[in-house]
C-alpha cells in the first residue's frame, strides 16, 4: 500500500516540475487525489455556508442585499455584532417549528411508501434476465431525461378535478362525484413519491442484484418457504440499500418546495415553501438562512445514518 | 463381476430383490431446446456414497439439482425412499444439499448458519442449541462458533456447510463438488473425514465431482455421465478394471488403447490383430462378437511390465524404444516408441534404488502382459 503512493518518474519536463511543485508543498500523488474534491466542497459548500451561516447572524433591513453587516470597523475598534434574534425568533412563532414537523413527517410517510413501491420493482428487475435488466433500469431512469418541473405540471392534469384520474373514475361508475386531489397532502405524497421513487430503487437494485440465488435456494433446502427466505435471507441482506435509499429520498424530500407549492394546498406547510416564502416574499434573507441552518441541523443525523450504510455495504462486498 | 460376491449387505446393487432407496426412471432435463440429461435411469442404495462422475457440462449438477427439486424433471420419475418427488417443493425434502459455492448467510455466524435449518421446524430450543453444539464438535469446529462466514479459511467454510445440511439428519445429502474449492493436500484429508462422517451417520450420500481419484477414494459406486447420459455405473474397481466403454477407459486413470480386429473368436479367449501394436493380442476371457469385427484392447500402463531381455512366457510380448522417463518418486512413467509409430505408456514402480540395469532413453525394451490384463472395448 506505501509504494503507490510515491511519484512515479515523468519523462515529461513540465510534468517533473510540477510535481515537484506539488511535492515542495507537501502534495504527492494520493494527497493530491484527495485534495480535488476536498476543493471542491470548500468552494461549493462550505464557503456558500459560511456565507449563509453570516447572514443568519444579521439583522434584515431594507437595503442591498437587505441585511446589516455583522461587523464594521470604526476608528481602528472592529464591532462584532452577532445577532441571535432569528433563531430565537424561529423558536417563538410556532409556524416555524410546526412547518419542521410537517416536513420531517412527510418526508418519512414517503419514503415509506418509495419503499414500499420501490422494493419491488428493484427486486423484479434484479431478478430478471440480463438482456431485460438493462431495458427496465433504462424505463426507471427515463423521466429525468424530461424537466422535472414538466412531470409535476404533468400530476396537475391527472390529479386535478377534471383531471385524467377523475374521469377514469367517474365513466367507470366507481365514483358518481370527482375526488379533490389537487392541493390536498395526498398530491405531495403522489408528487414526492413519484419523483423520488428512482433514488430508492437504484440502491436497492444495486444491492438486490448482488444477492446470490444459492443462498435464495440454500434457504429453501434448509426448509424455509418463500414467505420465510424473503424475511430472514434476502431482506436482512438488503439492509444497507434500503437504508440509502430511504436516505436519498427522505434528504431531500424535506427540503423539497417546488411540489407542495404546485401540489400542495394552503395548508400544506413545509420548510422549504416556508424558506422560500421568507427569501423572496418577505425578502426577510437573515430568517430564512436561520430557516435554512436549522434544516441542515435536522438532516445531519439522516445523513450519518446514510454514510454509515454506505460503509457497512463497502465493507460487505469486499 | 469376477469378484467373489462377499457381503451382500454392504453391496445391496449385488442383490436383485434389494429396494432401492432412490429410484431414477428414464429421467430426462431440456433447457429449452438443450438436452442437459438425456433418458438416465439410475438405482441408488440406502447408506450409499454414490458419485455421479463426470466432465463439465455433463449433467451432473442438473441431476442432482432434480434430486433436490430445484429442477423439475422434463419427463420421467424420481421416487426417494418409496414416494415420488413429483411437485415437491424442495422446503418439503427430506433431502438436504452442500452446495458447491457453500452459500453461507453472510449474515449469520457458523452457529447461526447450522442452527437455521433447524429452526425452520418445530423444534425446542434447547434440542436445537445441543444439536448444533453436537455437530459442530463433529467437524471440528468449536473456537469457531460464533465467528462470520467471511471470517473462516475455505476449509472452514466447506466444514460449516456441510454441518449445516447434516445437522436435519437428511434422508438423503446432496454435495455439488464438496471439494472443488479446496487446495489438493486439504482434499485428501477431507475425502477421509467425508467416509467417515457418512459411515458413522448412515446417511445415503449422492456426490457430484468431476475429478475420478476423488470418485475412486469416496464412493460405494460410481455413474459414469457424459453428454448428459450415464455411461456406466459400478464399484470403483469395477469400472477401473472393466470399463465398458473407450470414453470410460480413457476418463478413468489412463490407459493403452489398441484398435485392431479379431483374428480368432474361442470360449476363453478372443485375439484381435491390430496393426497398431504391430502384433496379435490376446485376450484371456470370451467377448461377444463376430470374426474381423472392429473393436480395441485397453491395457493399463501399470499392467505392463518392462524388461531388457525377452521374456519367455507372456502372452504379449511388444518391443519398443524408450523415448521418455518421468521419476514421480515412488513409480516412474516411462513413454516407449513401438516401430509402428505408436505410443506406450508403462508405469513401474521403484522397488529398488537405482540398479545397474536401470532402463533409459533410446534403450530397445520388451513390454509383456498377461492374458488378463487387457480389455475389449466394443463402443
Ligand atoms: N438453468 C440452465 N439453463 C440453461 N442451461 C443450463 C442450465 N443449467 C445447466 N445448463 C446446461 O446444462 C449442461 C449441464 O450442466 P451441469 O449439470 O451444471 O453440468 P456439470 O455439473 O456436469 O458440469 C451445461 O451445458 C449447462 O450449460
Ligand atoms: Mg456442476
Amino acid at each position: 500500500m506505501s509504494s503507490p503512493a510515491t511519484p512515479r518518474k515523468t519523462k515529461l519536463p513540465f510534468g517533473s516540475f510540477l510535481e515537484r511543485i506539488l511535492s515542495k508543498l507537501g502534495l504527492r500523488g494520493r494527497t493530491l487525489v484527495i485534495a480535488i474534491p476536498t476543493l471542491w466542497l470548500f468552494v461549493f459548500f462550505l464557503v456558500p455556508f459560511l456565507v449563509v451561516a453570516k447572514i443568519s447572524l444579521s439583522e434584515a433591513m431594507i437595503a442591498r442585499p437587505p441585511y446589516s453587516s455583522i461587523w464594521n470597523w470604526d476608528d481602528g475598534v472592529l464591532n462584532l455584532t452577532l445577532n441571535f434574534g432569528n433563531y430565537l425568533f424561529l423558536l417563538e412563532d410556532t409556524l416555524y417549528f410546526a412547518a419542521y414537523m410537517e416536513s420531517v413527517k412527510i418526508a418519512f410517510v414517503s419514503t415509506v411508501f418509495a419503499l414500499l413501491i420501490g422494493f419491488p420493482m428493484a427486486y423484479t428487475i434484479a431478478r430478471s434476465p440480463d438482456s431485460r435488466r438493462n431495458i427496465l433500469l433504462m424505463l426507471v431512469i427515463l423521466p429525468f431525461w424530461t424537466s422535472f418541473l414538466l412531470r409535476v405540471y404533468a400530476w396537475i392534469g391527472f390529479l386535478k378535478t377534471n383531471g385524467l384520474i377523475n374521469a377514469f373514475l367517474l365513466a367507470t361508475g366507481i365514483i358518481d362525484e370527482p375526488l379533490i386531489m389537487l392541493q390536498t397532502d395526498f398530491a405531495v405524497y403522489v408528487g414526492i413519491v413519484y419523483t423520488y421513487l428512482p433514488f430508492m430503487i437504484l440502491p436497492l437494485y444495486a444491492n438486490l442484484v448482488k444477492l446470490d440465488d444459492a443462498l435464495l435456494e440454500a434457504a429453501s433446502d434448509l426448509g424455509a418457504k418463500p414467505a420465510m427466505t424473503f424475511l430472514t435471507v434476502t431482506l436482512p441482506l438488503a439492509v444497507p440499500g434500503i437504508i440509502a435509499g430511504s436516505m436519498l429520498v427522505f434528504i431531500p424530500a424535506i427540503g423539497e418546495f417546488v411540489i407542495p407549492a404546485l401540489l400542495g394546498g394552503p395548508d400544506t406547510l413545509m420548510i422549504g415553501s416556508v424558506l422560500w416564502n421568507e427569501f423572496f416574499s418577505n425578502r426577510d434573507w437573515p430568517v430564512a438562512s436561520a430557516v435554512a441552518l436549522v434544516m441542515l441541523a435536522v438532516l445531519v443525523v439522516p445523513i450519518m445514518i446514510l454514510r454509515k450504510a454506505q460503509a457497512a455495504s463497502e465493507g460487505a462486498s469486499q | 463381476m469376477s469378484e467373489t460376491q462377499t457381503n451382500i449387505a454392504a453391496r445391496p446393487w449385488a442383490d436383485k430383490d434389494a429396494t432401492p432407496f432412490i429410484r431414477i426412471k428414464n429421467v430426462t432435463k431440456k433447457f429449452g431446446e438443450f438436452v442437459a440429461v438425456e433418458n438416465v435411469s439410475l438405482d441408488i442404495y440406502r447408506g450409499e456414497l454414490f458419485c455421479l462422475l463426470g466432465g463439465s457440462g455433463s449433467g451432473k449438477s442438473t441431476l442432482l439439482r432434480m434430486m433436490s427439486g430445484f429442477e423439475t424433471l422434463t419427463s420421467g420419475s424420481i421416487e426417494i425412499d418409496g414416494q415420488d418427488m413429483a411437485g415437491v417443493a424442495p422446503y418439503d425434502r427430506q433431502t438436504n444439499m452442500m452446495f458447491q459455492s457453500y452459500a453461507l448467510f453472510p449474515h449469520m455466524s457458523v452457529e447461526k448458519n447450522i442452527a437455521y435449518g433447524l429452526k425452520r421446524e418445530r423444534i425446542a430450543k434447547a434440542e436445537i442449541k445441543q444439536r448444533v453444539e453436537e455437530i459442530i464438535s463433529m467437524v471440528q469446529l468449536d473456537q469457531f462458533a460464533t465467528r462470520m462466514p467471511h471470517q473462516l479459511s475455505g476449509g472452514q467454510r466447506q466444514r460449516v456447510a456441510l454441518a449445516r445440511a447434516l445437522v436435519k439428519k437428511p434422508k438423503l445429502l446432496l454435495l455439488d463438488e464438496p471439494m472443488g474449492a479446496l487446495d489438493k493436500k486439504l482434499r485428501e484429508e477431507t475425502q477421509f473425514e467425508l467416509i467417515n462422517i457418512q459411515e458413522s451417520l448412515g446417511v445415503t450420500f449422492v456426490v457430484v465431482t468431476h475429478d475420478q481419484e476423488e470418485a475412486m477414494t469416496l464412493s460405494t459406486r460410481i455413474g459414469v455421465m457424459t453428454d448428459g447420459e450415464i455411461v456406466q455405473v459400478g464399484e470403483p474397481r469395477e469400472i477401473y478394471e472393466y470399463p465398458r466403454s473407450r470414453f470410460v477407459a480413457d476418463f478413468i486413470g489412463s490407459v493403452n488403447m489398441f484398435e485392431g480386429q479379431v483374428k480368432e473368436d474361442a470360449d476363453d479367449h478372443v485375439i484381435i490383430s491390430s496393426p497398431d501394436a504391430g502384433a496379435d493380442i490376446y485376450v484371456a476371457h470370451g467377448v461377444s462378437c463376430t470374426l474381423g469385427q472392429k473393436i480395441a484392447v485397453a491395457v493399463r500402463p501399470e499392467k505392463i511390465q518392462l524388461s531388457k531381455a525377452r521374456p519367455n512366457n507372456a502372452r504379449n510380448i511388444l518391443k519398443g524404444k524408450v523415448d521418455e522417463i518421468a521419476y514421480l518418486g515412488n513409480l516412474s512413467v516411462y513413454q516407449l516408441l513401438l516401430e509402428t509409430g505408436k505410443r506406450v505408456r508403462v508405469t513401474q514402480s521403484n522397488l529398488s534404488r537405482v540398479g545397474d540395469d536401470a532402463i533409459t532413453y533410446e534403450d530397445e525394451v520388451f513390454m509383456s502382459w498377461s492374458g488378463g490384463a487387457g480389455v475389449v472395448l466394443q463402443s
